[in-house]
């Protein structure tokens, strides 16, 4: 398949310029914080929005290149767009939106898509789920060249999302155009995209792979947007080559990682352990405290003790008996933090 | 009980206002018997006045569509320097009395005109012709048109444009398969008004037109010239005018309500239907 190009785009936004070079082989995630760039990205690639300088390109197709003077009408390019809100057209029914771009196979995308019963019906009468189905069958009727995907999950809701983030992860497999999407939320492109860029006021902070992203956060930024308990401390002494950090509230936490100064270390919810009595294991760093809270994402509980958040099954919540107030250890190896860099952003 | 009379006081000033407005309406059918009305059909000079009428508000509506719509996209859709006071131009002619509008015409197009020599030059002469009463027509009916047309544009998402493009069509094609569609009631709405406006046009028409009979004589004018001498003749021009007006405010309220939900099948009343 022929790759997705972003070599050096710039967009002038509001408050900063939009900056960029992306390499899209097959199913890349960007993510960001809202009002990062992101849906202009896109507008970018689609034409809808003509950069100030750089080059867009599909294999050896130039849909946009500032130098020579290249820049292709919307549709002029083979590219499918997902708008957000999905944009479909409301005075048309379901079929002629899928055919709207190509008369022909259009029954084929129906079926693909499951939304051959809906054919006649107006998209005002459709779920939200339905919709998003009609404007990704809408967009590759089109046979575009890559495909993206402006927050495909973030518009539906959250009985609706877990099913659609597998459909859509079937989807992306199966595809044989690169795709690009763009969310602000890490776990939807941890879900969906083999690589995930973070992006922040328009530039690119990190690429990788979800596990590199994780194992190895290039900022603070990063590492909280994958998730992880930031510390922000001191670095006060190194012995035997671990660092010891004091944090603001007195507590020292130890790392493998070398440092100095104020520094900001990274903890993964998942690699902190809860129990109600302080551990005689490996973990060098045990912080103990009542539980400031306990909060359920679907069958992960999130159980806050002073300065971080560990991330524990149901199951175990209820075999430790944990609530608001009770008194409980948190514990985490020494190698499990990480010190990143304090960045910038939020 | 006090409360009560002022309920009665206050339902009794509406009526008072509804028997104001209705009252010269049904007067007009109630002077004369129907028959006679329907008799003075087939009066020459009204049937003159009602032809020249329709001949020319169809021929200013059509214009004013063909010119306004463009004009009205392109003024909803693009920001550049002087929109405002583009938009301000476009209204102009709904504030400026008619007799005003019929004098500037003559004074841009008439023989000593602005342009008089120009179109002497090619053997032209507008003022008192059918052209001039068409002139005067769309010169100032179509802010009501365009106006409408600005709103209903503005109000189509310009997000559904861009996937248009996006989906391979290219400005025409998504201009007439999704922002006119879109548009459609407003743009049915703004026509109504400015064909209830032109057709009712008398100032401009009398000063740039004339009122000769067959010819630039139109309906309002011809109410004007047989009222002393055939009363049951402006009647009946009365009441068809009347008519013309019920259709128009219908149109204009089905096509406003169409506007609010043009996902709704359209209403049946058109005969159009909302796919294409």
């Amino acid at each position: 398949m022929a790759a997705l190009t972003v070599d050096n785009v710039t967009v002038p936004l509001r408050a900063f310029d939009l900056e960029l070079t992306l390499e899209v082989g097959s199913a890349v995630a960007v993510v960001g914080p809202s009002g990062a760039g992101k849906t202009t990205l896109l507008r970018a690639i689609a034409g809808l929005v003509e950069p100030k300088s750089g080059r867009i390109a599909v294999g050896d197709d130039v849909w946009f290149d500032s130098e020579r003077s290249i820049c292709l009408a919307p549709d002029e390019r083979r590219v499918g767009l997902v708008f957000q809100d999905y944009a479909l057209f409301p005075h048309m029914t379901v079929r002629q939106n899928v055919e709207y771009s190509r008369k022909q196979r259009a029954d084929e995308y129906l079926e693909r898509f499951r939304i051959a019963a809906l054919a006649d019906v107006k998209p005002p009468g459709l779920s939200g789920g339905e919709r998003q189905r009609v404007a990704l069958a809408r967009a590759l009727a089109r046979e575009p060249q890559v495909l993206l995907l402006d927050e495909p999950i973030s518009a539906l809701d959250a009985h609706t999302k877990a099913t659609v983030r597998a459909e859509l992860h079937e989807l992306l497999g199966s595809l044989e155009i690169p795709a690009l999407l763009v969310t602000h939320d890490f776990e939807d492109a941890a879900a969906l995209a083999d690589q995930v860029s973070v992006v922040v006021d328009g530039k690119l902070r990190q690429s990788g792979t979800v596990a590199e992203l994780v194992a190895r956060p290039a900022d603070a930024f990063v590492a909280s947007f994958t998730g992880a308990n930031l510390l922000h401390g001191t670095a006060v002494q190194s012995a035997n080559g671990s660092t010891r950090v004091q944090l603001a509230d007195g507590t020292v936490v130890t790392t493998a990682d070398p440092a100095g100064g104020e520094v900001v270390l990274a903890v993964y919810p998942w690699d902190i352990t809860v129990g109600p009595n302080a551990p005689d294991d490996s973990a060098l760093n045990v912080i103990g405290g009542p539980v400031r809270s306990v909060a359920e994402l679907g069958n992960r509980i999130r159980v806050a003790i002073g300065p971080v958040t560990a991330e524990i099954t149901a199951e175990s919540l209820a075999r430790l008996e944990l609530r608001t107030g009770s008194f409980a250890f948190a514990s985490f190896k020494a190698t499990g933090t990480r010190v990143v860099a304090a960045g910038s952003g939020a | 009980m006090r409360r009560r009379a002022l309920a009665v006081a206050w339902v009794a000033v509406a009526l008072v206002s509804f028997a104001f407005l209705l009252l010269p309406i049904v007067a007009i059918f109630a002077h004369t018997s129907p028959g006679r009305l329907v008799d003075q059909l087939s009066n020459p000079v009204v049937r003159d006045a009602f032809r020249v009428s329709i001949k020319t508000s169809l021929i200013a509506q059509a214009l004013i569509l063909l010119f306004g719509t463009p004009t009205a996209y392109l003024l909803a859709t693009r920001r550049f320097p002087g929109h405002a006071l583009a938009v301000t131009l476009v209204e102009l002619p709904l504030v400026l009395p008619p007799a005003v509008a019929g004098v500037g015409l003559l004074a841009a197009f008439g023989r000593v005109g602005l342009l008089g020599s120009t179109l002497d030059f090619f053997g032209v002469s507008l003022p008192f012709t059918q052209s001039a009463v068409t002139i005067a027509v769309a010169y100032v009916a179509s802010p009501l048109y365009v106006r409408q047309a600005i709103a209903a544009f503005e109000a189509t998402d310009p997000t559904l444009a861009a996937a248009s493009r996006t989906l391979g069509a290219g400005p025409v094609r998504t201009f007439f398969r999704v922002v006119l569609p879109l548009a459609r009631g407003g743009l049915i709405a703004g026509l109504a008004l400015s064909f209830a406006r032109g057709l009712g046009e008398f100032g401009a028409t009398i000063m740039f037109a004339g009122s000769l009979q067959k010819v630039t004589q139109t309906l309002p004018l011809a109410i004007y010239a047989e009222f002393d001498q055939n009363f049951d003749a402006t009647l009946a021009m009365g009441g068809v005018l009347v008519l013309v007006s019920v259709v128009l405010l219908v149109t204009l309220r089905l096509a406003v309500s169409w506007q609010r939900s043009p996902s709704t099948t359209s209403p049946s009343l058109f005969g159009l239907s909302t796919s294409s």
